[in-house]
C-alpha cells in the first residue's frame, strides 16, 4: 500500500480548505483507502465479536485471546505496508491477520478446525497466519516472534527484497529476554525491522506498572539506541503516521524503531478470565470515550468523508461478509484423521 | 567418477561442508558466536569469514534465544542458515525457538512454510569443562517431532550429512562430539551427501548387536577389535541419526546376533538406548533375542570435573568388552 499510498497523496482529501493541519492519514490517503481502513477495523472487530459468539455456542474449542478495543493499532501499522512486507503477530493476532489482508471466511475455517482453513486446522486462533499476505503467523509464545521477526529482517537485507517487517507484541512479551535479544540484535544490525508493542496495560492480570521497571516500554528503545515512539493506539492517523516514518526509515536501510501503541483491550485475557484485576469504571471509561472505531468514524464525518449513512453501510457490508464466513467454515470439511502427521516434516520421513 | 580421497580432521570435514554449501548456494550463511575472526570455539568456522566475508560469516551477540530465532526467522523467510553453538548445553538458553518455533512452525502453519535450518551443537564430555559444557542433549531433541537429529561419528559422515542437511527443508540439529574434532579419516573431495535417516554397519559380526552413537562408535569398534581375538563376533552399528532412528537396520542385527547392547554418552534414564531397546522389544526381532537388552549410558550424575571421574561417567572400553562378554557367554 506504500506505494499506492503516495500516489493518493495527488487526490488525498479534503477537496477544499488547507489540508496541511488535517491529521496524517487525510493528508496521505485516499478517501476509498480510508474507507477501506475502516472496512477493516470493522472486520476486525466483527470477526472478533463472531468467533466470541461462535465459542459460546461451541462451534470452537480451545481458547482465544480478543483484541477488541485495539482495532485501530493493528490498522494503523499495517496501512503504510506493502503486501509483500511481513509482520509477525501474537497469541492476540487476529487483528494483525485481518489488517495485513487475510480472508475471514478462512481464518473461521481455521478456527473451526476445518480443511480450508489458513493452517489446515493445525493451528487455531493461536497460530492463525496467512504467508501469502506477509503473516508469518500468531504465536503462542509471549516474545516468541521477536527473534523470528528478526531473522525475517535479515533475509529481507541479506537478498535485498526491500521488504520491511512488523513485529507486533504485547506488553507482556517487553520482559522476557528474547525482546531484549531481538532488539539488540536488530539495532547492531541495522535490520529493516519496525517493533511494534500494543500496550493494553496488563500481561494477562498483572499490570505494567507492577511489571515493568521503566514508564514506557518506548522507553526502552534508547537502551538500544532506537527511537522509541509512543502514541496513543486507538487514534488510527496516529498510529498509521508513526507506523509510517519508522516503515521509511527502515526502508531506507537506517535500522529499526520502537512503537508503542497506548491502548485497551475490551474483554479479559482469554476465555478463562473472571476479569477480577480491572475496574468496572475502567473498562467503561476506555469503551464508552476512547474507542478506537467510534473516534475514527468521527473524524470521517468530521472531516467531510463519509456520512453517517455511509458509514452504516461499511458496517452492513461487514455483518454481511463476517454472516458468509461463518457460513463457509461451519460447511467446510473437517480433516481426515489419517492426516494426523501431514506436515510434520517437509517430506514424508521414515520411522 | 569417484572423486579424490585426502585424510581430513572431523573439524576440517565440517568447514569444508560448509565451504561448499556457501559456494554452491549464495543463501547459506553462518551465524554463531565467535565464528567470525576468533574461527569458533572449536576453530571449525577457521578462516571462512576472510574466504566469504561478514556478511556471511556472522558473529552474534552472546545471545543464544535470539540468535537461534533470527536463524529460525531467516530460515522460514528464505536464507538457510547454519547457526553454531559454542556448546550444546547452551540450547537450553535457545529451547524455546528450536521445540516451540523451529519445530512446529510447519506444521501449526498447515504445511504454508518450511524451516530450513541447520543447528551445530559441540558435545560431550572428555575436555575438563566440567558441568556445564560436557554434556550430550541429543536425547532433549529427539523427543520432538518436526525435528532432524543427527550424530554423524567420521569425518566422512560429518561432511556428507550436513551437505545433506543444508539441502533439507527441515530443521536439522547436528550433536558433535568435541573429541572427534581432531580425529582424521578418508573424506572425498567435493560435494557428496550421507542420507540423514540411515544407521551403517561399520563391522559385520554373528554374536552381539552394539548400536552406538558418536564417539561409542570408535569405542565399539576399539572392544569388537579385542573382542575378536577372544572369539567373539561383534556387529556394530553405527546409528548416525536419532531422530529418525533406522529401525530396519537395527532389528534385521538384532535377528541376526540375538544379542544387543546398546552404548551412549547421554544420560541413560530415558535416553537413546531406551528407545533402540523398546525399538527391538515391540518388533519381531524381540523372539530372537536369546540374552536381555544391555544399556551402557552416561551416569545419573553431572559430568564431574576430576579426570578420573570424568571418564567413569561415561561408557569406555572396557565397560562394553564386560557387557559383550557377559552377554555371548550366558552370565547375564
Amino acid at each position: 500500500m506504500a506505494a499506492q499510498a503516495r500516489a493518493a497523496q495527488a487526490d488525498a482529501v479534503p477537496q477544499d480548505g488547507d489540508a496541511s493541519n488535517l491529521p496524517f492519514i487525510y493528508r496521505t490517503y485516499s478517501r476509498e483507502q480510508l474507507l477501506a481502513a475502516l472496512h477493516r477495523m470493522h472486520l476486525i472487530r466483527q470477526f472478533e465479536e463472531g468467533a466470541e459468539e461462535s465459542y459460546m455456542r461451541g462451534l470452537i474449542h480451545g481458547t482465544m485471546h480478543l483484541s477488541i478495543g485495539q482495532e485501530a493499532s493493528a490498522m494503523g501499522i499495517c496501512m503504510p505496508l506493502s503486501k509483500e512486507d511481513q509482520i509477525t503477530s501474537t497469541h492476540r493476532g487476529h487483528g494483525h491477520c485481518i489488517a495485513k489482508g487475510a480472508e475471514v471466511s478462512r481464518m473461521f475455517a481455521e478456527f473451526f478446525g476445518k480443511t480450508t482453513g489458513y493452517c489446515a486446522g493445525r493451528g487455531g486462533s493461536m497460530h492463525i497466519a496467512d504467508v501469502t499476505t506477509g503473516n508469518l503467523g500468531a504465536n503462542g509464545i509471549v516474545g516468541g516472534g521477536l527473534p523470528i521477526a528478526v531473522g525475517a529482517a535479515l533475509t529481507a537485507k541479506r537478498l535485498k527484497t526491500g521488504k520491511v517487517v512488523v513485529c507486533f507484541f504485547g506488553d507482556g512479551a517487553n520482559n522476557e529476554g528474547a525482546f531484549h535479544e531481538a532488539l539488540n540484535m536488530a539495532a547492531v544490525w541495522k535490520l529493516p525491522v519496525v517493533f511494534v508493542c500494543e500496550n493494553n496495560g496488563y500481561g494477562m492480570s498483572t499490570s505494567t506498572a507492577r511489571s515493568t521497571a521503566v514508564a514506557n516500554i518506548a522507553d526502552r528503545a534508547a537502551a538500544y539506541g532506537m527511537p522509541g515512539v509512543i502514541v496513543d493506539g486507538n487514534v488510527l492517523s496516529d498510529v498509521a503516521e508513526a507506523s509510517h516514518d519508522a516503515v521509511e526509515r527502515a526502508r531506507r536501510g537506517e535500522g529499526p524503531t520502537l512503537i508503542e501503541c497506548k491502548t485497551y483491550r475490551y474483554r479479559g485475557h482469554s476465555k478463562s478470565d473472571r476479569n477480577r484485576y480491572r475496574t468496572k469504571d475502567e473498562i467503561e471509561d476506555w469503551m464508552n470515550n476512547r474507542d478506537p472505531i467510534v473516534r475514527y468514524e468521527a473524524q470521517l464525518q468530521e472531516f467531510g468523508i463519509a456520512t453517517r449513512g455511509e458509514l452504516d453501510a461499511v458496517q452492513e457490508a461487514v455483518r454481511q461478509e463476517i454472516a458468509a464466513g461463518i457460513e463457509f467454515a461451519k460447511e467446510s470439511p473437517m480433516p481426515e484423521l489419517s492426516g494426523l502427521a501431514d506436515n510434520v516434516y517437509t517430506a514424508e520421513v521414515s520411522r | 567418477m569417484n572423486a579424490p580421497v585426502r585424510e581430513l580432521s572431523y573439524s576440517q570435514a565440517i568447514k569444508e561442508a560448509m565451504a561448499i554449501a556457501m559456494e554452491n548456494d549464495e543463501r547459506v550463511v553462518l551465524m554463531g558466536e565467535d565464528i567470525g575472526v576468533y574461527g569458533g570455539a572449536f576453530q571449525v568456522t577457521g578462516d571462512l569469514v576472510e574466504r566469504f566475508g561478514t556478511d556471511r560469516v556472522m558473529d552474534t551477540p552472546i545471545s543464544e534465544l535470539g540468535g537461534a530465532g533470527v536463524a529460525v526467522g531467516a530460515a522460514v523467510t528464505g536464507l538457510r542458515p547454519i547457526f553454531e553453538f559454542q556448546f550444546s548445553d547452551f540450547a537450553a538458553l535457545a529451547m524455546e525457538q528450536i521445540v516451540n518455533q523451529a519445530a512446529k512452525m510447519r506444521y501449526m502453519l498447515g504445511g504454508a512454510v518450511s524451516v530450513p535450518l541447520v543447528m551445530r551443537f559441540p558435545a560431550g564430555s572428555g575436555t575438563g569443562a566440567a558441568a556445564q559444557h560436557s554434556q550430550s542433549l541429543e536425547a532433549w531433541l529427539g523427543h520432538v517431532p518436526g525435528l532432524k537429529v543427527i550424530q554423524p561419528a567420521t569425518p566422512h559422515d560429518v561432511k556428507g550429512m550436513l551437505l545433506a542437511a543444508v539441502a533439507d527443508p527441515d530443521p536439522v540439529m547436528i550433536f558433535e562430539h568435541k573429541l572427534l574434532y581432531k580425529m582424521k579419516g578418508p573424506v572425498p573431495e567435493g560435494h557428496y551427501t550421507v542420507p540423514l535417516d540411515k544407521a551403517d554397519v561399520r563391522r559385520q559380526g554373528r554374536d552381539v548387536t552394539i548400536v552406538a552413537t558418536s564417539i561409542m562408535v570408535h569405542k565399539a569398534l576399539e572392544a569388537a577389535g579385542q573382542l575378536a581375538a577372544e572369539g567373539i563376533e561383534a556387529e556394530v552399528v553405527d546409528l548416525r541419526s536419532i531422530r529418525p532412528i533406522d529401525g530396519e537396520t537395527i532389528i534385521a542385527s538384532v535377528k541376526k546376533t540375538t544379542r544387543l547392547i546398546c552404548v551412549y554418552e547421554g544420560v541413560k534414564t530415558l535416553g537413546v538406548g531406551a528407545e533402540i531397546s523398546a525399538l527391538i522389544a515391540e518388533s519381531e526381532a524381540f523372539d530372537y533375542l536369546d540374552a536381555p537388552i544391555v544399556r551402557l549410558g552416561g551416569s545419573e550424575t553431572p559430568i564431574p570435573y576430576n579426570p578420573e571421574l570424568e571418564k567413569a561417567a561415561v561408557p569406555q572400553v572396557p565397560d562394553i568388552l564386560a557387557a559383550s562378554r557377559d552377554l555371548v557367554r550366558g552370565a547375564r
